[in-house]
Protein backbone atom coordinates (compact mmCIF):
# COMPACT_ATOMS: atom_id res chain seq x y z
CA UNK A 1 0.00 0.00 0.00
CA UNK A 2 1.65 3.26 -0.71
CA UNK A 3 2.16 5.83 1.55
CA UNK A 4 -0.79 8.13 0.74
CA UNK A 5 -3.01 5.19 0.57
CA UNK A 6 -2.01 4.52 4.00
CA UNK A 7 -2.71 7.83 5.22
CA UNK A 8 -5.57 7.90 3.85
CA UNK A 9 -6.60 4.95 6.09
CA UNK A 10 -5.34 5.61 9.06
CA UNK A 11 -7.17 9.68 8.41
CA UNK A 12 -10.07 7.10 8.02
CA UNK A 13 -9.75 4.76 10.94
CA UNK A 14 -8.38 7.00 13.49
CA UNK A 15 -10.04 10.03 12.78
CA UNK A 16 -13.01 9.87 15.36
CA UNK A 17 -10.59 8.58 18.35
CA UNK A 18 -8.43 11.28 17.69
CA UNK A 19 -10.96 14.01 17.59
CA UNK A 20 -12.12 12.87 20.59
CA UNK A 21 -8.59 12.88 22.43
CA UNK A 22 -7.81 16.31 21.15
CA UNK A 23 -11.34 17.89 22.24
CA UNK A 24 -12.15 16.51 25.69
CA UNK A 25 -10.12 18.79 27.49
CA UNK A 26 -10.01 21.93 25.17
CA UNK A 27 -13.62 21.03 24.35
CA UNK A 28 -13.43 22.71 21.34
CA UNK A 29 -14.58 20.27 18.78
CA UNK A 30 -14.07 22.82 15.82
CA UNK A 31 -10.55 23.70 16.59
CA UNK A 32 -9.56 20.22 17.12
CA UNK A 33 -11.39 19.57 13.68
CA UNK A 34 -8.97 21.93 12.19
CA UNK A 35 -5.93 20.71 13.98
CA UNK A 36 -6.53 17.21 12.58
CA UNK A 37 -7.20 18.20 9.15
CA UNK A 38 -3.86 20.31 9.12
CA UNK A 39 -2.38 17.11 10.61
CA UNK A 40 -3.63 15.41 8.29
CA UNK A 41 -2.46 17.04 5.26
CA UNK A 42 1.18 17.32 6.80
CA UNK A 43 1.06 13.47 6.64
CA UNK A 44 0.14 13.12 2.89
CA UNK A 45 3.15 16.09 2.46
CA UNK A 46 5.63 13.97 4.24
CA UNK A 47 4.90 9.52 4.69
CA UNK A 48 5.59 9.52 1.00
CA UNK A 49 9.40 11.03 1.41
CA UNK A 50 10.05 10.05 5.05
CA UNK A 51 8.10 6.90 5.01
CA UNK A 52 4.93 5.57 7.06
CA UNK A 53 5.90 6.15 10.62
CA UNK A 54 5.99 3.34 12.98
CA UNK A 55 2.86 4.32 15.18
CA UNK A 56 0.88 6.71 12.58
CA UNK A 57 -1.91 7.59 14.57
CA UNK A 58 0.59 9.01 17.49
CA UNK A 59 2.55 10.68 14.83
CA UNK A 60 -0.61 12.53 13.63
CA UNK A 61 -1.48 12.82 17.40
CA UNK A 62 1.50 14.76 18.19
CA UNK A 63 0.94 17.20 14.70
CA UNK A 64 -2.49 18.12 15.58
CA UNK A 65 -1.42 18.80 19.02
CA UNK A 66 1.01 21.75 17.85
CA UNK A 67 -1.09 22.74 15.37
CA UNK A 68 -3.66 23.54 18.52
CA UNK A 69 -0.89 25.24 20.64
CA UNK A 70 0.24 27.50 17.72
CA UNK A 71 -3.42 28.25 16.99
CA UNK A 72 -4.30 29.24 20.30
CA UNK A 73 -1.19 31.07 20.56
CA UNK A 74 -2.57 33.50 17.75
CA UNK A 75 -5.81 33.23 18.85
CA UNK A 76 -4.91 34.09 22.52
CA UNK A 77 -8.05 35.75 23.45
CA UNK A 78 -9.20 36.17 26.76
CA UNK A 79 -11.75 33.52 27.23
CA UNK A 80 -9.61 30.85 26.16
CA UNK A 81 -6.11 31.12 27.57
CA UNK A 82 -3.20 29.69 25.99
CA UNK A 83 -2.00 28.35 29.05
CA UNK A 84 -5.10 26.56 30.15
CA UNK A 85 -4.66 24.47 26.77
CA UNK A 86 -1.35 23.68 26.29
CA UNK A 87 -1.99 22.33 29.96
CA UNK A 88 -4.89 20.64 29.00
CA UNK A 89 -2.92 18.65 25.92
CA UNK A 90 0.20 18.01 28.59
CA UNK A 91 -2.52 16.00 30.58
CA UNK A 92 -4.23 14.04 27.53
CA UNK A 93 -0.42 13.08 26.46
CA UNK A 94 0.12 11.99 29.76
CA UNK A 95 -2.69 9.66 29.73
CA UNK A 96 -1.57 8.38 26.16
CA UNK A 97 1.04 5.93 26.13
CA UNK A 98 3.44 5.24 22.81
CA UNK A 99 1.44 2.37 21.73
CA UNK A 100 -2.42 2.84 23.35
CA UNK A 101 -5.04 5.85 22.36
CA UNK A 102 -7.04 5.71 24.79
CA UNK A 103 -10.85 5.45 23.37
CA UNK A 104 -12.77 8.78 24.69
CA UNK A 105 -15.41 8.34 21.47
CA UNK A 106 -17.96 7.40 23.50
CA UNK A 107 -17.53 10.47 25.53
CA UNK A 108 -17.73 12.57 22.48
CA UNK A 109 -21.23 11.39 21.56
CA UNK A 110 -22.84 11.28 25.28
CA UNK A 111 -21.67 15.04 24.74
CA UNK A 112 -23.16 15.48 21.50
CA UNK A 113 -26.10 13.80 22.40
CA UNK A 114 -26.47 16.23 25.47
CA UNK A 115 -29.81 17.53 26.22
CA UNK A 116 -28.41 21.06 26.25
CA UNK A 117 -27.76 20.38 22.33
CA UNK A 118 -30.66 21.00 20.00
CA UNK A 119 -32.33 17.71 19.67
CA UNK A 120 -32.35 17.88 15.49
CA UNK A 121 -28.35 18.50 15.55
CA UNK A 122 -27.42 15.86 17.74
CA UNK A 123 -27.38 12.43 15.69
CA UNK A 124 -25.64 14.62 12.93
CA UNK A 125 -23.35 16.24 15.15
CA UNK A 126 -21.99 12.77 16.15
CA UNK A 127 -21.67 11.43 12.73
CA UNK A 128 -19.41 14.08 11.83
CA UNK A 129 -17.31 14.24 15.14
CA UNK A 130 -17.51 10.93 15.45
CA UNK A 131 -17.62 9.33 12.36
CA UNK A 132 -16.25 11.88 10.32
CA UNK A 133 -18.88 12.21 7.67
CA UNK A 134 -18.61 15.37 5.75
CA UNK A 135 -21.54 17.85 6.40
CA UNK A 136 -22.42 17.31 2.66
CA UNK A 137 -23.37 13.32 3.47
CA UNK A 138 -25.12 14.21 6.65
CA UNK A 139 -27.11 16.92 5.01
CA UNK A 140 -28.13 14.73 2.16
CA UNK A 141 -29.08 12.27 4.20
CA UNK A 142 -31.08 14.36 6.66
CA UNK A 143 -33.10 16.11 3.96
CA UNK A 144 -30.97 19.40 4.36
CA UNK A 145 -29.16 22.37 2.97
CA UNK A 146 -25.60 21.75 3.59
CA UNK A 147 -25.05 25.08 4.44
CA UNK A 148 -28.03 24.87 6.40
CA UNK A 149 -26.56 21.70 7.95
CA UNK A 150 -23.32 23.93 8.08
CA UNK A 151 -24.47 26.43 10.56
CA UNK A 152 -26.64 23.97 12.83
CA UNK A 153 -22.95 22.17 13.61
CA UNK A 154 -21.24 25.29 14.03
CA UNK A 155 -23.68 26.27 16.40
CA UNK A 156 -23.76 23.24 18.72
CA UNK A 157 -19.61 23.17 18.52
CA UNK A 158 -19.71 26.30 20.00
CA UNK A 159 -22.32 25.46 22.65
CA UNK A 160 -20.43 22.66 23.47
CA UNK A 161 -16.98 24.68 24.24
CA UNK A 162 -18.49 27.82 25.40
CA UNK A 163 -21.15 26.00 28.16
CA UNK A 164 -18.96 23.41 29.24
CA UNK A 165 -20.59 20.46 28.51
CA UNK A 166 -18.37 17.71 29.85
CA UNK A 167 -17.21 14.37 27.95
CA UNK A 168 -17.75 11.85 30.09
CA UNK A 169 -19.71 8.45 30.30
CA UNK A 170 -22.49 10.03 32.48
CA UNK A 171 -23.93 8.42 35.52
CA UNK A 172 -27.23 6.26 35.09
CA UNK A 173 -29.39 9.17 35.88
CA UNK A 174 -28.22 10.73 32.96
CA UNK A 175 -27.35 8.37 30.46
CA UNK A 176 -31.11 7.14 29.86
CA UNK A 177 -31.73 10.14 28.50
CA UNK A 178 -29.15 10.24 26.11
CA UNK A 179 -28.07 6.86 25.34
CA UNK A 180 -30.78 6.39 22.47
CA UNK A 181 -29.01 9.10 20.04
CA UNK A 182 -26.28 7.33 21.35
CA UNK A 183 -27.70 4.10 19.97
CA UNK A 184 -29.27 5.20 16.59
CA UNK A 185 -26.04 7.05 15.83
CA UNK A 186 -23.74 3.55 16.46
CA UNK A 187 -26.42 1.57 14.32
CA UNK A 188 -26.47 4.15 11.65
CA UNK A 189 -22.24 3.89 11.02
CA UNK A 190 -23.05 -0.05 11.10
CA UNK A 191 -26.27 0.16 8.34
CA UNK A 192 -23.23 2.35 6.07
CA UNK A 193 -21.04 -0.32 6.34
CA UNK A 194 -23.56 -2.74 6.06
CA UNK A 195 -24.73 -1.69 2.70
CA UNK A 196 -21.18 -2.58 1.26
CA UNK A 197 -20.72 -5.87 1.88
CA UNK A 198 -17.62 -6.34 -0.11
CA UNK A 199 -16.07 -2.92 1.01
CA UNK A 200 -15.94 -1.57 -2.82
CA UNK A 201 -16.99 2.45 -1.12
CA UNK A 202 -13.77 3.99 0.64
CA UNK A 203 -16.05 6.06 2.33
CA UNK A 204 -17.49 3.29 3.84
CA UNK A 205 -14.89 0.47 4.46
CA UNK A 206 -14.30 -0.38 8.19
CA UNK A 207 -17.53 1.41 9.30
CA UNK A 208 -19.38 -1.69 10.35
CA UNK A 209 -16.61 -2.91 12.07
CA UNK A 210 -16.15 0.18 14.20
CA UNK A 211 -19.86 -0.10 14.86
CA UNK A 212 -19.00 -2.88 16.41
CA UNK A 213 -16.42 -1.85 18.35
CA UNK A 214 -18.42 1.20 19.47
CA UNK A 215 -20.75 -0.85 20.64
CA UNK A 216 -18.40 -3.50 22.67
CA UNK A 217 -17.39 -0.07 24.55
CA UNK A 218 -20.75 0.72 24.77
CA UNK A 219 -21.78 -2.36 27.03
CA UNK A 220 -18.53 -2.79 28.74
CA UNK A 221 -19.24 0.69 29.57
CA UNK A 222 -23.22 0.75 30.76
CA UNK A 223 -23.10 -3.04 31.50
CA UNK A 224 -26.59 -3.10 32.28
CA UNK A 225 -28.56 -0.95 29.94
CA UNK A 226 -30.80 -3.44 28.10
CA UNK A 227 -30.73 -1.49 24.60
CA UNK A 228 -27.51 -1.43 24.16
CA UNK A 229 -26.69 -5.03 24.64
CA UNK A 230 -29.32 -5.46 21.99
CA UNK A 231 -28.07 -3.35 19.68
CA UNK A 232 -24.94 -5.08 19.88
CA UNK A 233 -26.51 -8.46 19.18
CA UNK A 234 -28.46 -7.22 16.33
CA UNK A 235 -24.73 -6.05 15.08
CA UNK A 236 -23.00 -9.62 15.53
CA UNK A 237 -25.98 -11.25 14.33
CA UNK A 238 -25.94 -9.06 10.89
CA UNK A 239 -21.94 -9.12 10.54
CA UNK A 240 -22.22 -12.69 10.95
CA UNK A 241 -23.65 -13.12 7.84
CA UNK A 242 -21.75 -11.22 5.90
CA UNK A 243 -19.32 -13.81 4.02
CA UNK A 244 -22.80 -15.02 2.72
CA UNK A 245 -24.51 -12.41 1.19
CA UNK A 246 -22.38 -12.12 -2.40
CA UNK A 247 -21.69 -15.49 -4.01
CA UNK A 248 -17.86 -15.92 -5.44
CA UNK A 249 -19.07 -13.83 -8.74
CA UNK A 250 -20.15 -10.57 -6.13
CA UNK A 251 -23.74 -11.27 -6.76
CA UNK A 252 -26.30 -10.91 -4.09
CA UNK A 253 -27.53 -13.79 -2.13
CA UNK A 254 -31.12 -13.14 -0.22
CA UNK A 255 -30.66 -14.24 3.32
CA UNK A 256 -33.34 -17.01 2.92
CA UNK A 257 -30.96 -18.67 -0.17
CA UNK A 258 -27.85 -17.90 2.06
CA UNK A 259 -25.61 -20.51 2.76
CA UNK A 260 -25.51 -21.48 6.18
CA UNK A 261 -21.88 -22.76 6.24
CA UNK A 262 -21.07 -19.46 5.21
CA UNK A 263 -22.11 -17.67 8.59
CA UNK A 264 -19.64 -16.62 11.40
CA UNK A 265 -20.61 -18.95 14.22
CA UNK A 266 -18.42 -17.45 16.90
CA UNK A 267 -20.39 -14.01 16.02
CA UNK A 268 -23.69 -15.97 15.97
CA UNK A 269 -22.87 -16.96 19.52
CA UNK A 270 -21.67 -14.09 21.05
CA UNK A 271 -24.71 -12.36 19.46
CA UNK A 272 -27.01 -15.15 21.34
CA UNK A 273 -25.11 -14.91 24.61
CA UNK A 274 -25.48 -11.12 24.35
CA UNK A 275 -29.35 -10.84 23.22
CA UNK A 276 -29.47 -13.88 26.33
CA UNK A 277 -28.19 -10.67 28.68
CA UNK A 278 -30.81 -8.11 27.16
CA UNK A 279 -33.38 -10.04 28.02
CA UNK A 280 -32.39 -10.88 31.18
CA UNK A 281 -33.24 -7.39 32.45
CA UNK A 282 -36.44 -7.11 31.25
CA UNK A 283 -36.58 -4.49 29.78
CA UNK A 284 -37.48 -4.87 26.13
CA UNK A 285 -36.73 -2.00 22.91
CA UNK A 286 -36.51 -1.89 19.58
CA UNK A 287 -33.33 -3.20 19.02
CA UNK A 288 -33.30 -6.44 21.05
CA UNK A 289 -36.89 -7.32 19.40
CA UNK A 290 -34.51 -6.59 16.02
CA UNK A 291 -31.41 -8.90 17.55
CA UNK A 292 -34.84 -11.16 18.38
CA UNK A 293 -35.73 -11.38 14.94
CA UNK A 294 -32.33 -11.70 13.25
CA UNK A 295 -32.00 -14.44 16.51
CA UNK A 296 -35.10 -16.39 14.22
CA UNK A 297 -33.51 -16.25 10.90
CA UNK A 298 -30.03 -17.76 12.11
CA UNK A 299 -31.86 -20.47 13.73
CA UNK A 300 -32.26 -21.62 10.71
CA UNK A 301 -28.02 -22.82 10.78
CA UNK A 302 -29.22 -25.16 13.60
CA UNK A 303 -32.74 -25.91 13.20
CA UNK A 304 -32.16 -26.46 9.09
CA UNK A 305 -36.12 -24.37 9.37
CA UNK A 306 -37.01 -20.56 10.41
CA UNK A 307 -39.88 -19.95 12.82
CA UNK A 308 -41.91 -17.75 10.62
CA UNK A 309 -44.72 -17.68 13.26
CA UNK A 310 -41.67 -15.67 16.02
CA UNK A 311 -40.68 -13.41 12.89
CA UNK A 312 -44.51 -12.19 12.32
CA UNK A 313 -45.28 -11.43 16.40
CA UNK A 314 -41.64 -10.02 16.51
CA UNK A 315 -42.32 -7.87 13.48
CA UNK A 316 -46.07 -7.04 14.40
CA UNK A 317 -44.37 -6.08 17.87
CA UNK A 318 -41.98 -4.15 16.83
CA UNK A 319 -44.17 -2.02 14.41
CA UNK A 320 -46.39 -1.34 17.29
CA UNK A 321 -43.08 0.08 19.63
CA UNK A 322 -41.82 2.40 16.76
CA UNK A 323 -44.87 2.66 14.56
CA UNK A 324 -42.22 1.95 11.75
CA UNK A 325 -43.64 1.63 8.19
CA UNK A 326 -40.60 -1.46 7.50
CA UNK A 327 -41.54 -3.20 10.36
CA UNK A 328 -45.32 -3.40 8.80
CA UNK A 329 -43.46 -4.56 5.17
CA UNK A 330 -41.12 -6.96 7.34
CA UNK A 331 -43.81 -8.49 9.01
CA UNK A 332 -46.17 -9.02 5.71
CA UNK A 333 -42.94 -10.71 4.22
CA UNK A 334 -42.98 -13.07 6.98
CA UNK A 335 -46.60 -13.62 6.52
CA UNK A 336 -46.27 -14.73 3.61
CA UNK A 337 -43.52 -16.78 4.33
CA UNK A 338 -45.77 -18.62 7.02
CA UNK A 339 -49.34 -18.32 5.68
CA UNK A 340 -48.53 -18.17 1.91
CA UNK A 341 -48.16 -15.85 -0.76
CA UNK A 342 -52.10 -14.70 -1.07
CA UNK A 343 -52.29 -13.50 2.89
CA UNK A 344 -48.84 -12.26 2.32
CA UNK A 345 -49.91 -10.27 -0.77
CA UNK A 346 -53.14 -9.00 1.40
CA UNK A 347 -50.85 -8.11 4.57
CA UNK A 348 -48.13 -5.94 2.48
CA UNK A 349 -50.49 -4.27 -0.04
CA UNK A 350 -52.69 -2.92 3.16
CA UNK A 351 -49.26 -1.77 4.69
CA UNK A 352 -48.60 0.19 1.57
CA UNK A 353 -52.28 1.47 2.04
CA UNK A 354 -51.82 2.20 5.56
CA UNK A 355 -47.98 3.67 4.87
CA UNK A 356 -48.62 5.40 1.34
CA UNK A 357 -44.46 6.26 1.98
CA UNK A 358 -44.02 2.53 1.47
CA UNK A 359 -44.83 3.27 -2.16
CA UNK A 360 -41.74 4.27 -2.38
CA UNK A 361 -39.44 2.20 -1.05
CA UNK A 362 -37.49 -1.02 -2.88
CA UNK A 363 -38.31 -3.36 -0.93
CA UNK A 364 -42.00 -3.00 -0.90
CA UNK A 365 -41.84 -3.33 -4.78
CA UNK A 366 -39.71 -6.33 -4.27
CA UNK A 367 -42.02 -8.30 -2.32
CA UNK A 368 -44.78 -6.80 -4.35
CA UNK A 369 -43.25 -8.95 -7.24
CA UNK A 370 -41.94 -11.86 -5.45
CA UNK A 371 -45.44 -12.67 -4.23
CA UNK A 372 -47.26 -11.67 -7.87
CA UNK A 373 -45.02 -13.95 -9.21
CA UNK A 374 -45.90 -16.92 -6.87
CA UNK A 375 -49.35 -16.19 -7.38
CA UNK A 376 -48.89 -16.68 -11.07
CA UNK A 377 -49.33 -12.45 -11.86
CA UNK A 378 -46.76 -12.49 -14.48
CA UNK A 379 -47.74 -9.15 -15.36
CA UNK A 380 -48.01 -7.18 -12.12
CA UNK A 381 -44.90 -8.98 -10.63
CA UNK A 382 -43.14 -7.16 -14.44
CA UNK A 383 -44.34 -3.31 -13.32
CA UNK A 384 -43.25 -4.57 -9.57
CA UNK A 385 -39.89 -5.54 -10.49
CA UNK A 386 -39.55 -2.58 -12.63
CA UNK A 387 -40.46 -0.53 -9.53
CA UNK A 388 -38.03 -1.64 -7.50
CA UNK A 389 -35.28 -2.33 -10.06
CA UNK A 390 -35.66 2.12 -10.18
CA UNK A 391 -35.19 2.29 -6.50
CA UNK A 392 -32.25 0.52 -5.88
CA UNK A 393 -28.75 1.85 -6.08
CA UNK A 394 -26.70 -1.05 -4.90
CA UNK A 395 -25.59 -2.60 -8.23
CA UNK A 396 -25.48 -6.04 -6.96
CA UNK A 397 -29.28 -5.92 -6.22
CA UNK A 398 -30.22 -4.48 -9.42
CA UNK A 399 -28.69 -7.69 -11.50
CA UNK A 400 -30.42 -9.65 -9.39
CA UNK A 401 -33.45 -7.96 -9.69
CA UNK A 402 -33.40 -7.95 -12.67
CA UNK A 403 -32.31 -11.67 -13.55
CA UNK A 404 -35.81 -12.80 -11.05
CA UNK A 405 -37.70 -10.12 -13.75
CA UNK A 406 -36.34 -12.00 -16.79
CA UNK A 407 -37.02 -14.92 -15.36
CA UNK A 408 -40.66 -14.63 -15.19
CA UNK B 1 -16.11 26.60 34.88
CA UNK B 2 -17.58 29.73 36.55
CA UNK B 3 -21.31 29.74 35.95
CA UNK B 4 -24.02 32.35 36.71
CA UNK B 5 -27.64 30.60 38.13
CA UNK B 6 -29.90 32.80 36.78
CA UNK B 7 -33.34 32.79 38.46
CA UNK B 8 -36.29 33.52 36.98
CA UNK B 9 -39.39 34.83 38.61
CA UNK B 10 -42.46 34.56 37.92
CA UNK B 11 -45.29 37.53 39.37
CA UNK B 12 -46.31 34.83 42.06
CA UNK B 13 -43.11 34.13 42.95
CA UNK B 14 -42.26 38.38 43.48
CA UNK B 15 -45.54 38.23 45.54
CA UNK B 16 -44.50 35.71 47.61
CA UNK B 17 -41.67 37.66 49.17
CA UNK B 18 -43.81 39.58 50.80
CA UNK B 19 -47.11 37.82 51.40
CA UNK B 20 -48.11 35.07 53.94
CA UNK B 21 -45.32 32.68 52.07
CA UNK B 22 -42.47 35.35 52.85
CA UNK B 23 -40.59 33.18 55.58
CA UNK B 24 -40.70 29.70 53.14
CA UNK B 25 -39.59 31.87 49.83
CA UNK B 26 -36.52 33.73 52.24
CA UNK B 27 -35.53 30.79 54.30
CA UNK B 28 -35.65 28.65 50.77
CA UNK B 29 -33.03 30.98 49.39
CA UNK B 30 -31.30 31.42 52.53
CA UNK B 31 -30.87 27.13 52.68
CA UNK B 32 -29.79 27.26 48.87
CA UNK B 33 -27.50 29.78 49.25
CA UNK B 34 -25.90 27.67 52.64
CA UNK B 35 -25.59 24.51 50.63
CA UNK B 36 -23.74 26.02 47.92
CA UNK B 37 -21.21 27.89 50.46
CA UNK B 38 -21.28 24.28 52.59
CA UNK B 39 -19.95 23.01 48.95
CA UNK B 40 -17.73 25.41 48.46
CA UNK B 41 -18.46 26.17 45.08
CA UNK B 42 -20.55 29.77 45.62
CA UNK B 43 -18.11 32.68 44.76
CA UNK B 44 -20.84 35.60 44.75
CA UNK B 45 -24.55 36.50 43.84
CA UNK B 46 -27.39 38.92 44.57
CA UNK B 47 -31.31 38.93 45.00
CA UNK B 48 -32.64 42.00 42.93
CA UNK B 49 -35.54 43.54 43.92
CA UNK B 50 -39.11 43.25 41.95
CA UNK B 51 -39.22 44.21 37.62
CA UNK B 52 -41.47 47.54 38.79
CA UNK B 53 -38.56 49.29 40.81
CA UNK B 54 -36.67 48.52 37.79
CA UNK B 55 -35.57 51.61 35.05
CA UNK B 56 -34.10 51.10 31.72
CA UNK B 57 -32.01 53.51 30.15
CA UNK B 58 -30.58 53.58 26.48
CA UNK B 59 -28.47 56.18 24.63
CA UNK B 60 -29.58 56.44 21.05
CA UNK B 61 -27.79 58.97 18.40
CA UNK B 62 -26.11 60.59 21.71
CA UNK B 63 -29.62 61.10 23.04
CA UNK B 64 -30.56 59.40 26.47
CA UNK B 65 -33.76 57.63 26.33
CA UNK B 66 -34.93 56.49 30.57
CA UNK B 67 -38.19 54.29 30.72
CA UNK B 68 -40.21 52.37 33.81
CA UNK B 69 -39.42 48.96 33.72
CA UNK B 70 -37.73 46.41 33.28
CA UNK B 71 -35.73 46.18 29.47
CA UNK B 72 -38.28 43.51 27.68
CA UNK B 73 -42.21 42.76 29.40
CA UNK B 74 -41.63 38.68 29.27
CA UNK B 75 -43.55 36.57 31.63
CA UNK B 76 -40.50 35.71 34.06
CA UNK B 77 -38.53 38.46 35.00
CA UNK B 78 -34.43 38.10 36.52
CA UNK B 79 -35.18 37.94 40.33
CA UNK B 80 -31.75 37.02 41.51
CA UNK B 81 -28.09 35.11 40.53
CA UNK B 82 -25.96 32.56 42.45
CA UNK B 83 -22.38 32.55 41.29
CA UNK B 84 -20.81 29.18 41.15
CA UNK B 85 -17.22 27.19 39.97
CA UNK B 86 -18.17 23.52 38.97
CA UNK B 87 -16.40 21.10 37.00
CA UNK B 88 -19.06 21.58 33.72
CA UNK B 89 -22.49 22.28 33.13
CA UNK B 90 -24.14 18.73 34.52
CA UNK B 91 -22.40 19.64 37.75
CA UNK B 92 -24.14 23.26 37.12
CA UNK B 93 -27.39 22.02 36.16
CA UNK B 94 -27.47 19.75 39.27
CA UNK B 95 -27.50 22.71 41.61
CA UNK B 96 -29.61 24.82 39.01
CA UNK B 97 -32.26 22.18 39.60
CA UNK B 98 -31.94 22.22 43.26
CA UNK B 99 -32.86 26.37 43.54
CA UNK B 100 -36.08 26.60 45.00
CA UNK B 101 -37.22 29.11 42.12
CA UNK B 102 -36.45 26.18 39.44
CA UNK B 103 -40.14 24.89 41.09
CA UNK B 104 -42.30 27.58 39.73
CA UNK B 105 -40.01 29.84 37.64
CA UNK B 106 -37.07 29.33 35.09
CA UNK B 107 -33.24 28.32 36.05
CA UNK B 108 -30.33 29.63 32.88
CA UNK B 109 -27.20 28.44 33.75
CA UNK B 110 -24.71 30.70 32.03
CA UNK B 111 -20.51 30.58 31.75
CA UNK B 112 -19.20 33.34 32.86
CA UNK B 113 -16.27 34.67 30.40
CA UNK B 114 -13.22 34.02 32.87
CA UNK B 115 -10.05 36.65 32.36
CA UNK B 116 -6.99 35.22 32.76
CA UNK B 117 -5.36 37.22 35.88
Amino acid sequence: MSAAALAERVARESYGRLLALLSARTRDVAAAEDALSDAFAAALMAWPRAGVPDNPEAWLFAAAKRKLIDAARRAKTAADGEAEIVRGIEEMEAEMSARAIPDQRLGLMFACAHPAIEASVRTPLMLQAVLGFSAERIAAAFLLEPTAMGQRLVRAKKKIRDAGLGFDVPGPEHWRQRIDAVLDVIYAAFASGWSDPLGVDAERVGLAEEAIWLGRVLVSQVPDEAEALGLLALMLHLEARRPARRDSERRFVPLDEQDVALWTRALIEEAELTLHRASALNRAGRYQLEAAIQSAHASRAWRGAVDWDAIVLLYQALGELTGSPVARLNAAAAIAQRDGPEAGYEAAEAAGAYFPILRDYQPYWALMADLCAKLGRKEAARVAYDEAIARETDGAVVAFLTQRRDNL
Amino acid sequence: MKYAVLVYETNDDFAAREDQRAKQYWDGHGAYAGALQAAGIFTGGAGLKPPHAATTVRLRGGARQVVDGPYADIKEQLGGFYLIEVENLDAALAWAEKCPGAQTGSIEVRPLIEMNQ
